[in-house]
């Protein structure tokens, strides 16, 4: 699919890449305005695939930390690839510089492969000959694997993986992502409902099971405070890749 | 114009979402429970994307030579090869197998 193809100018090609720099969106507008729908229809479809910027903007405004004024000029390059990057970063000065240096160089080729494309250059050949088309799942599978270091974390991404493929083939484009992220919640209130029953129970078996319990709540507590602090706390890089095989299924 | 209405409807769109996220408070983002799902929410959403790059092709699930590529990279990962080694894993078995496989 080529924004070239669907009646789009040059000028409106680039126009789209430049102002709304989240790739998905913009595949499914040409798509949608190329398949003959309503411009507000296709805004809509466009719309629902850039939705999960909004909670990638959650997490990157804690880990970056950005004064205020600078937020909306960082906003357009909150993205799956600068996440992810950022995400893996063990400080938050390299933080900042992953998010930064991601989000310069796609915006840059991002663009200008557009230019290139809508101008008329014609592909370099079938890239997809060259396994090249795998490069960006595995990207993202390496900058994911050191992120899954507890078992909350690994269950939220194969409850994610589940649903993303699951839900694929029966909702609209960019929805099961979206339905993949409630993961991270179910999978939160899971473990919080087991805390709960566990600290009755060991309060009933007498008062020795008490500190029990206590040590038990404590330890939860500071794991999941050490994980939040992300920049700062050590880099456990590469600990976790053994479960990646399995949370990929 | 049609065209140009649903540029900037997008544009629009797409650049709000992601400014909500940066300007959420400051004070909402200290709650705890915020925070934990602040930090879950990206995985679970990257998970999903990885596993559907991998193996939807549109709407329909397949498992290509994409998947080998990917099984490969899993593998480099499991070994602790350097970054660039996943990646070139990855693109190497995905062309293999497709070569292969004609």
């Amino acid at each position: 699919m080529t924004s070239a193809g669907s009646g789009l100018s040059l000028l409106q090609t680039c126009a789209l890449s430049l102002l709304v720099f989240t790739g998905a969106s913009q595949f499914a507008l040409v798509g949608a305005l190329a398949a003959g729908g309503n411009p507000l229809t296709a805004a809509a479809g466009a719309f629902f695939l850039g939705v999960r910027n909004a909670f990638y903007g959650l997490r990157l405004s804690q880990l970056l930390a950005l004064p205020r004024a600078v937020r909306p000029f960082a906003a357009q390059w909150v993205i799956d690839e600068t996440t992810a990057v950022a995400l893996a970063q063990p400080t938050r000065r390299s933080v900042r510089i992953g998010f930064t240096v991601t989000g310069l160089s796609l915006y840059l080729l991002w663009n200008l492969t557009t230019l290139l494309g809508a101008a008329g250059a014609e592909a370099i050949g079938d890239t997809d000959a060259w396994g090249l088309d795998a490069a960006g799942p595995a990207v993202f599978l390496a900058l994911l694997a050191p992120m899954l270091k507890t078992t909350t974390e690994r269950a939220v991404a194969g409850i994610a993986v589940l649903l993303g493929l699951g839900l694929l083939p029966v909702l609209p484009a960019g929805v099961p992502v979206l339905v993949a992220a409630l993961a991270a919640p179910a999978v939160l209130y899971v473990t919080g409902r087991r805390r709960a029953d566990a600290t009755p129970g060991a309060v009933a078996a007498g008062p020795d099971a008490t500190p029990e319990a206590a040590t038990e709540a404590a330890t939860e507590e500071p794991s999941a405070a050490a994980r939040d602090d992300g920049p700062g706390a050590p880099a456990h890089e590469n600990d976790g890749p053994a479960d990646m095989s399995g949370g990929d299924r | 114009m049609n065209i140009w209405i649903a540029i900037a409807v997008t544009a629009v769109g797409c650049y709000a979402v992601k400014l909500v996220g940066l300007l959420i408070p400051a004070g909402v983002l200290e709650r705890p429970l915020v925070q934990r799902l602040a930090a879950l929410l990206p995985v679970a959403l990257l998970a999903a994307l990885t596993a559907q790059q991998t193996f939807a092709d549109g709407r329909v699930l397949v498992v290509d030579a994409k998947a080998a590529g990917l099984a490969a990279a899993a593998v480099a990962l499991i070994l602790r090869a350097p970054f660039l080694v996943v990646v070139a894993a990855a693109v190497v078995v995905t062309a293999g197998v497709r070569a292969l496989t004609g």
